[in-house]
C-alpha cells in the first residue's frame, strides 16, 4: 500500500502577510521593511508558529500586528528584555524584535546595550527614520545636529548616536545596516541575521515621509554604498568600527561585523542545556538532569 | 567552683557592635543552633545601610536581636535580657532596650577615650556609676581573644576579627547553647581557609572556657525545647521561604521558573537563593535594571514559563508600566514586593509597610490585580506559593508583599511535605479549533495560555485595548468599558477561593484588632496577653488585600471597635473605612522599627478603657 506522506508546503512570503493592513502613511519606509521581513521569514523556511515578533511603541513597533506570526506589542523601549524572556522560555523560537530609533536607541537604550552584551539570539530590526513619527515629529537620538523639528525649532544642538559602532562595541555578534529602498538587500541582511546564532542588529534607514524632510528616500538613495562592493571584511572588528564611523557623501550599508565564535545566551544557560525548550518539557526535570547540571556548575 | 544551672522559659539576647564586628554572623549562628536545639526562635537583625560605616560611630551600629524560648513566641521581644556590646556606641544605641537587672556584657578594650568621644560619652559609663540597674560584666574581649589565638600565627588584625566568636562562646556558655553546631558551621564557612577555622574555633572555645573558669559568672541558664507539632523543622528567614515557595510552585506546576531581578535591599537575597537552584531548572536573570527584570519575566510567561520578578518599593515603581502590560495581556506573573522605608531611597535597611496603596493603585488606568501579603517569615512560603496558584489559575499578575522585618527575620519552620502542597494545574492550549486569545473560562474569566511555537494558534497580544474574545485592537467605547469591568470582575472572583477568615478570640465583642503583613507577631502577642487578662478583644490578620475576603465586612460589624495597627499613616485603615463605611481606628508608627508589643497593648487598654 502506498504511503501518503504529508508534505508541508514551503511557506511563501504571502503566508506571513497578516490579516490587518498597516496604518502607516502611504509611502512610509516601513512598508519595504515589512515586505522584506516576510520574504526573509519565507527564505528561512520555518513555519509561522515558529516565529515570535515583538514590537515596542512607535510606528515601526506596530509591525508585529501586520505579520502572521506569534506577536506581542509591548511597551515603549522594553522590547528587548521581553524578547530575552520569551527566548529563555522557548529557545526554539525565531525571535524578531522590531522598533524605531526612539524606541530602541532612546528610551530603550539601556536594554539595547545589555541585550547585545548578553548576545541573546534574536534579530533586532530598527527602522531608523531619525525622528519621532507617532508623536508627530520630535528630534530622536539619531537626528542630525542642526535638524529642525517640533522639539528643536532652532535646530538640534545634540549629537546623534551611532548605533552601528555602538553595537559592535557593546557585544552584538551580527551588525548590519540597510536601506528600505533596497528590499532585496535588506531581505538578505535580515535572513542572515536570523540564521546567525546570537544578537543580530539590522539598522534600516526607513524614511519618515511625513515628518523628516532631511533624511528622505532620495537622500539615502544618493549616498548608500554597499560594503560588499567596497570589499570589507566583516570579521575585522577594527575595520567594522571604522566603516561604522563613516557618514557623509557615502554612507556604508551591508554587513559590518559578524562574530560566530561567541555562544548565545541560551547555549550558555545551564538549565537550557538539557531537555529542549522549557515550555515543551515534561513536568520538572529529572534527577539525572539536575545532577548533571550541578556537576557542570561545580 | 560549682556553677549553678537555672531553667528559664525564654531569653532575649542582643548583640551589637560596629558593622564589621560580626554581630549578624554570630546572631545567625546562635539562632540556627537554638532552632536545632528545638527552641522557638524569633530574630530582628537591625543594621545600617553602609557596608562599613565609620568605626565606633553611632550611625554604624549593627545589631542582631534573638529571642529563644520553650514556648510559642511571635516576636523577637520588645526588650532584651542580655546585651553584648563591642563598643561605647553600641552601648549608647541599645542600652534603653535592656531590661532592669539585665545582663550587660561589655568589651572594655574598646572603651578608650576616642571611642567614648565618638559615641558622645563625656565620661566612661562603666566607671561613672550610670549603669546601676544592670548586671554589668566588663570583659577584655579583644585582649582575651588575642591571647586565645596567640599560637595561630595570625596577624593582630585577623585575630581581632575573631572576637565575635569569643563573645558567642560566652553567650553559649551562659545559656547552655549546643556547641557542636557552631563548630561545624565555622568549619564549613571557612573550609577554604583552614587557619580561620582554627582561629574562630579557638576563640569560640575560649569564650566558653573563660565563663567556665572565671568567677564572674556563677550561674548559667537553660531554655528547654519548645513543644512543636511533630515534623521536620528548620530555621528560616522570610526571603529564604519566599525563594523556596517559588521553587515549590515551579515544581508543582511543572513550569520552569524564570526570576528576573535587579539588586535592591531587602529583596536581593531572593535572587541569591534562587540562583542556587539551577538543579531544579530555575533560571535567574540579573538584568540591567528593574524594568528589564520584569520584562524578562513577562516574556518568559508568554513562552510558557513561571515568570517572577522581585524588588522593593522604588523598584516596583519602575516596574509599574510593565506590570500594567501584564494586566492588559493577561499573562501570569508574580511580583515580589519586599517593603522597606520610603519615600524615595528612604532608609533602605529599615522596615515599614507604607507601600500597600502603591501596590493596589500605583499604575495608570483601572488596573486591578490581586495583592496578598505574608505575615511571618515562614508564612512567606505559603503566601508566595498561593500567589503563583492565583497567577496561573486566573491568568493575571499577582503582587506578593513582604517587608524587611519578616524578610530578614527568622523563625522555626515545619518543612511541608511536597505531597501536601495544593496542586497547581496548568494547561497550555493546543487545540486550534475555535481558538481565540481572549476566550474566557466561565468560572475564573481567565483566558487560554497559548504559547508561541504551538501550530495553528498564532495570535498577537499587546497593551492596546482589545476586543473581548478575539483580542483585536479596539477603540470602541462600549467595548472599553466592558473590558474594564471584565478585568475587575476577574480579580473580584478570586475572592471565591479565599477560605473563611480566621479569628483569634471570640467572633464578636468589644474590640477587633485588624492587621496585615509583618505586624502579625506583635499584634498576636498583645492580643493573647489581653485575652489571658480576660479582655474582650480579637485578632484578624489579612493575607488577602485585594480582593478582600468576602466575610470581612460581617466580621468587622460584629465588634464595637476596630483597631488597625500599621507601620504607615493608615493605608489599610483608609481602605477599610472606604469599603465598609466603618469608623476604624488607626495605630500608626513610622520609625523604621517594628511595633513593640506594649505599644499595641496600651492602645488596646486605652480603647477598652481598662
Amino acid at each position: 500500500m502506498a504511503k501518503h506522506e504529508s508534505i508541508k508546503a514551503v511557506p511563501t512570503a504571502k503566508d506571513f502577510r497578516g490579516s490587518v493592513s498597516p496604518d502607516w502613511c502611504p509611502g512610509c519606509g516601513d512598508f519595504g521593511v515589512l515586505r522584506a521581513l516576510e520574504m526573509a521569514c519565507a527564505k528561512l523556511g520555518r513555519e509561522n508558529h515558529d516565529y515570535l515578533t515583538i514590537g515596542g511603541i512607535g510606528c515601526s513597533s506596530n509591525l508585529p500586528g501586520y505579520i502572521n506570526t506569534y506577536g506581542m506589542h509591548t511597551l515603549h523601549g522594553r522590547t528587548l528584555p521581553i524578547a530575552t524572556g520569551a527566548k529563555l522560555g522557548n529557545h526554539d523560537l525565531t525571535v524578531i524584535v522590531t522598533g524605531g530609533d526612539g524606541d530602541g536607541y532612546g528610551i530603550g537604550g539601556n536594554h539595547f546595550v545589555h541585550t547585545m552584551r548578553r548576545n541573546v539570539d534574536l534579530l533586532y530590526v530598527v527602522m531608523n527614520n531619525q525622528i519621532y513619527g507617532l508623536t508627530i515629529g520630535q528630534a530622536s537620538p539619531t537626528s542630525r545636529m542642526g535638524m529642525k523639528t517640533k522639539s528643536t525649532p532652532f535646530g538640534n544642538v545634540e549629537a546623534p548616536l551611532n548605533p552601528v559602532a555602538m553595537a559592535i562595541i557593546a557585544g552584538a555578534t551580527y551588525v548590519a545596516r540597510g536601506f528600505s529602498g533596497d528590499t532585496r538587500h535588506i531581505t538578505e541582511l535580515m535572513y542572515q541575521g536570523m540564521e546567525h546564532k546570537g544578537f543580530a542588529l539590522v539598522d534600516i534607514f526607513s524614511p519618515c515621509i511625513t515628518f523628516n524632510k532631511d533624511n528622505t528616500f532620495p537622500f539615502f538613495k544618493q549616498r548608500v554604498k554597499k560594503l560588499e562592493e567596497i570589499g570589507h571584511d566583516p570579521s575585522d572588528m577594527q575595520a567594522a568600527i571604522e566603516q561604522g564611523m563613516v557618514w557623509g557623501d557615502e554612507i556604508p550599508v551591508g554587513l559590518f561585523y559578524q562574530d560566530t565564535s561567541r555562544a548565545p545566551l541560551d547555549e550558555l544557560e545551564p538549565v537550557l542545556g538539557e531537555g529542549g525548550p522549557i515550555a515543551h518539557r515534561e513536568l520538572g526535570i529529572t534527577k539525572e538532569q539536575g545532577d548533571a547540571i550541578i556537576k557542570r556548575m561545580m | 567552683m560549682t556553677k549553678q544551672v537555672q531553667t528559664i522559659k525564654e531569653v532575649t539576647i542582643l548583640f551589637a557592635g560596629d558593622s564589621g564586628d560580626g554581630s549578624q554572623t554570630i546572631g545567625t549562628v546562635v539562632t540556627d543552633a537554638s532552632a536545632i536545639a528545638g527552641n522557638d526562635v524569633s530574630t530582628l537583625p537591625d543594621y545600617p545601610a553602609e557596608i562599613r560605616a565609620p568605626a565606633g560611630s553611632l550611625a554604624g551600629i549593627s545589631g542582631f536581636q534573638l529571642r529563644l524560648s520553650s514556648h510559642a513566641i511571635h516576636t523577637p521581644g520588645d526588650t532584651c535580657d542580655v546585651l553584648v556590646v563591642m563598643n561605647p556606641a553600641a552601648l549608647k544605641v541599645n542600652i534603653d532596650r535592656l531590661k532592669p537587672n539585665g545582663i550587660l556584657i561589655v568589651n572594655t578594650d574598646n572603651f578608650a577615650r576616642r571611642n567614648l568621644r565618638l559615641a558622645g560619652y563625656e565620661r566612661n559609663p562603666l566607671e561613672d556609676g550610670s549603669l546601676p540597674r544592670f548586671q554589668v560584666f566588663p570583659v577584655e574581649l579583644t585582649r582575651l581573644t588575642r591571647s586565645a589565638l596567640e599560637d595561630t600565627g595570625l596577624s593582630q588584625r585577623e585575630m581581632d576579627r575573631c572576637k565575635n566568636f569569643f563573645a558567642l562562646g560566652m553567650v553559649c556558655w551562659l545559656y547552655n547553647r549546643p556547641v557542636d553546631y557552631t563548630i561545624r558551621w565555622i568549619k564549613e564557612k571557612y573550609a577554604r581557609r583552614p587557619q580561620y577555622v582554627e582561629a574562630n574555633t579557638l576563640a569560640f572555645k575560649g569564650g566558653i572556657a573563660y565563663c567556665d573558669m572565671t568567677e564572674q559568672f556563677a550561674t548559667s541558664y537553660e531554655v528547654k525545647p519548645a513543644k512543636f507539632p511533630p515534623g521536620t523543622y528548620r530555621n528560616i528567614e522570610g526571603n529564604m521561604a519566599t525563594a523556596l515557595g517559588l521553587v515549590a510552585a515551579s515544581q508543582k506546576s511543572g513550569l520552569t521558573l524564570v526570576y528576573g531581578s535587579y539588586p535592591i535591599t531587602p529583596a536581593s537575597n531572593i535572587l541569591h537563593e534562587l540562583a542556587k537552584y539551577r538543579n531544579f531548572g530555575v533560571i535567574t536573570m540579573q538584568m540591567e535594571d528593574e524594568i528589564a527584570s520584569v520584562g524578562v519575566a513577562i516574556g518568559a510567561a508568554f513562552s510558557g514559563a513561571l515568570g517572577v520578578t522581585g524588588s522593593s518599593g522604588p523598584g516596583i515603581a519602575l516596574k509599574a508600566e510593565a506590570i500594567n502590560l501584564a494586566v492588559m495581556v493577561e499573562l501570569p506573573l508574580v511580583i515580589c514586593s519586599i517593603q522597606r522605608v520610603g519615600p524615595s531611597t528612604g532608609m533602605p535597611t529599615k522596615t515599614e509597610q507604607a507601600d500597600l496603596l502603591q501596590m493596589l493603585y500605583g499604575r495608570n488606568g483601572e488596573s486591578p490585580l490581586p495583592v496578598i501579603a505574608a505575615s511571618r517569615p515562614s508564612d512567606c512560603f505559603e503566601t508566595v506559593y498561593e500567589a503563583c496558584q492565583i497567577a496561573v489559575k486566573y491568568m493575571t499578575p499577582v503582587i506578593f508583599m513582604s517587608d524587611l522585618y519578616i524578610a530578614f527575620g527568622a523563625e522555626p519552620w515545619r518543612i511541608p511535605k511536597v505531597s501536601d502542597l495544593p496542586p497547581i494545574p496548568v494547561t497550555f492550549r493546543t487545540d486550534s479549533e475555535g481558538f481565540h486569545p481572549y476566550l474566557r473560562d466561565e468560572k475564573t474569566l481567565g483566558r487560554p495560555w497559548a504559547v508561541p511555537g504551538t501550530p495553528g494558534l498564532e495570535h498577537r497580544i499587546g497593551g492596546l485595548e482589545k476586543e473581548n474574545i478575539t483580542g483585536h485592537v479596539s477603540y470602541d467605547p462600549e467595548n472599553h468599558e466592558g473590558m474594564i469591568r471584565l478585568r475587575a470582575e476577574k480579580v473580584a472572583r478570586i475572592a471565591d477561593d479565599i477560605p473563611p477568615t480566621e479569628i483569634l478570640g471570640e467572633s464578636e465583642g468589644e474590640l477587633l484588632v485588624l492587621g496585615w503583613g509583618g505586624t502579625y507577631g506583635a499584634i498576636r502577642t498583645a492580643v493573647e496577653h489581653k485575652l489571658e487578662e480576660g479582655a474582650s478583644v480579637s485578632h484578624v490578620h489579612l493575607r488577602y488585600l485585594n480582593p478582600l475576603p468576602k466575610d470581612l465586612g460581617d466580621i468587622l460589624k460584629r465588634f464595637g471597635k476596630v483597631l488597625i495597627p500599621e507601620l504607615n499613616l493608615g493605608q489599610l485603615l483608609q481602605l477599610v473605612r472606604a469599603r465598609y463605611l466603618l469608623e476604624a481606628i488607626g495605630l500608626n508608627k513610622v520609625q523604621g522599627q517594628p511595633f513593640h508589643v506594649f505599644e499595641i497593648e496600651s492602645k488596646i487598654d486605652e480603647l477598652l478603657k481598662r
